[in-house]
């Protein structure tokens, strides 16, 4: 029952995220709202459920510390901000406009952002970084990192791959939107991914693999993720670009494409 | 300068990096699989718990600094410039710069002095790269004994920073002691005729250049414009309107480099007729370095003979 209660909880706080997405996105005209919208959950069951944190005292040194490397879900981040406290929910009605805080791509000084973040994937070494500071600090907080999977075509990610499993980095925790569409189409097709999860196993991380929108899953991969030592674990989240609304799900065309203002209304209706 | 003694940069930033080590808990050091060419290797054995190789991996070796700087660390990162200004700029600019974030690169092996490497590993395009950055900062030191007073200086001095250092070991300009006062030249000798502005292992041939000149009856000031970035824009106006010709010397393509910052300021604030000695928009090849300094003209006479046609020029 608990667990029903609580799983009822993070629900309403990801429908009410999409929604945030949708309307600061719709009042910006522009941004990216396929891959904002389908990791929703993903934030969600972090920030609401398993990161400690101060919203109050962003910098607290014994905070789990989250890095967002598809910068492009930049809204996404920014809702899930708001929600937790970092800076009010109305600023998100700023995006992207001039003289706003919250920048196109997310940029340090706005609170609660731990690095700016944009050109794809260069996230996880900064991952790598603050979990082998953790270490040297003794301290027991946690660095989780929020890649792309079309960035998983960028080399870097495997030289930071490497790195955290030489160092043994079990206070990283790295997650896949497994959406499968990049800016020109499939990734399958684009510049073929799979077996991603043998590529990560083979790379000495630890793998789980769940729905992305199952928060019982969500939960205990984070769980076990934070049990697993020795080894750095990756949890790759089966998703939906555009999760949520009919017309943006699966849709190349709306990673980067704003919904209408005029139109904001019949998309907010499709959400459960 | 007189006792001829040559010294290495890269020992000195051994060195240095002792030091901070046992001065500045915060400090880590990072290497990309030239840790015991670029001597940070020392600092391993010290500090081993602080020390951290990556591999040859640049762009994660930029990253993962990165990182500890967001965690609160001073980290110096390096390895031969080749491979980094150029192979790693969007990191630089995404992961340190515009964070504004206290992560050192200090990188070895800059300009064609390499050797017999050949074009492949010898980076002139560095100080170009780097300086167009918004908030970097750009150090590219004369002599081992200012590396050493540079890194360790840089250290308690907030955001990015681009050390340049030579290969070779090269002679001593500061036998007596460099102090580095960040953004601030170093006036080496005054003068009337023409100013020398130079940096790295050419601000020992611009002081022969001068002893030179001298003897042809010609004052020249040597100024040592070791921070390219932020440029000291108050010596160079200064020493511009005491000589009034101006010849800038630096390993490097004259594109884009430490000739070419003085040229702005020259050309907004005071503009004065000058020579660049410099690589000629060109690439290098292999050859020992002095050899290739001659070839590509980077020598106290190249400077001397641009110094000597700037002269006649102006007559």
């Amino acid at each position: 029952m608990e667990a029903a209660q609580e799983v009822g909880r993070l629900k309403g706080t990801a429908r009410n995220t999409r929604k945030l997405i949708l309307e600061s996105l719709a009042e910006a005209g522009s941004g990216h709202p396929g891959g904002s919208l389908s990791a929703v959950e993903l934030l969600v069951t972090l920030f609401f459920h398993t990161m400690k944190y101060d919203a109050k005292n962003p910098a607290w040194p014994d905070r789990d510390r989250f890095f967002l490397s598809k910068g492009h879900a930049a809204p996404l981040l920014y809702a899930i901000l708001a929600q937790a406290g970092f800076f009010p929910v109305e600023e998100l009605m700023t995006l992207r406009k001039m003289g706003a805080r919250l920048q196109g791509h997310p940029s340090l000084g706005i609170p609660g952002v731990e690095a700016p973040a944009g050109s794809e994937g260069i996230g996880l070494s900064l991952g790598v970084g603050a979990s082998l500071a953790a270490r040297l600090d003794r301290r027991t907080s946690r660095t989780y990192v929020l890649m792309g999977d079309g960035e998983q075509q960028e080399g870097e990610v495997w030289e930071a791959a490497m790195a955290a499993s030489k160092y043994r980095l079990d206070n990283l925790t790295a997650i896949i939107d497994r959406n499968g569409i990049q800016q020109d189409g499939l990734t399958e097709q684009i510049m073929p991914l799979e077996p991603l999860a043998s590529k990560w196993r083979a790379f000495n991380w630890n793998v789980i693999e769940v729905d992305g929108y199952d928060f019982l899953q969500l939960i205990d991969g984070f769980d076990l993720a934070a049990s697993t030592r020795n080894r750095p674990t990756v949890i790759i989240a089966h998703t939906v670009k555009g999760k949520g609304i009919s017309f943006m799900e699966w849709s190349p065309h709306y990673h980067g494409t704003a919904p209408a203002k005029d139109k904001l209304s019949d998309v907010l209706s499709e959400l459960k | 300068m007189s006792s001829g003694r040559q010294a290495a940069m890269r020992d000195a930033y051994g060195d240095a990096l002792l030091e901070l080590g046992a001065s500045n808990p915060q400090v880590v050091v990072l290497g990309a699989d030239t840790t015991g060419s670029l001597k940070s290797g020392v600092f391993a054995n010290k500090f081993p718990g602080r020390f951290f190789n990556v591999g040859i991996a640049e762009q994660n070796l930029i990253g993962t600094a990165a990182g500890f700087a967001l965690a609160g660390k001073i980290p110096f990162a390096g390895t031969y410039a080749i491979f980094v200004p150029g192979k790693c700029v969007d990191q630089i600019r995404n992961n340190i710069a515009y964070p504004n974030l206290s992560v050192k690169i200090v990188c070895s092996h800059g300009g064609i002095s390499v050797g017999p490497d050949g074009a492949s590993h010898q980076q002139v395009e560095d100080i170009a790269i780097m300086r167009s950055i918004p908030r970097m900062n750009v150090v590219v030191p004369a002599d081992a004994v200012s590396t050493k007073a540079t890194v360790k200086g840089i250290a308690d001095i907030p955001g990015p920073f681009y050390v340049r250092l030579a290969r070779p070991s090269t002679p001593l300009v500061y036998e007596s002691g460099f102090e580095y006062r960040h953004g601030k030249a170093e006036v080496i000798r005054d003068g009337s005729d023409v100013v020398l502005i130079a940096c790295g292992i050419m601000v020992p041939e611009a002081v022969r250049a001068a002893a030179s000149l001298e003897r042809r009856g010609m004052s020249a000031a040597v100024v040592d414009l070791h921070t390219v970035k932020p440029v000291d824009s108050q010596t160079i106006v200064k020493f511009a309107q005491k000589c009034g010709g101006v010849v800038t010397a630096e390993e490097h393509n004259v594109i884009g480099g430490m000739g070419s910052a003085v040229a702005e300021v020259l050309g907004e604030s005071r503009p004065t007729p000058m020579r660049r000695v410099g690589v000629m928009d060109t690439f290098g090849e292999s050859g020992e370095a002095g050899e290739l300094m001659k070839k590509y003209g980077l020598t106290s006479s190249d400077i001397e003979g641009a110094a000597v046609s700037l002269t006649s020029a102006r007559r």
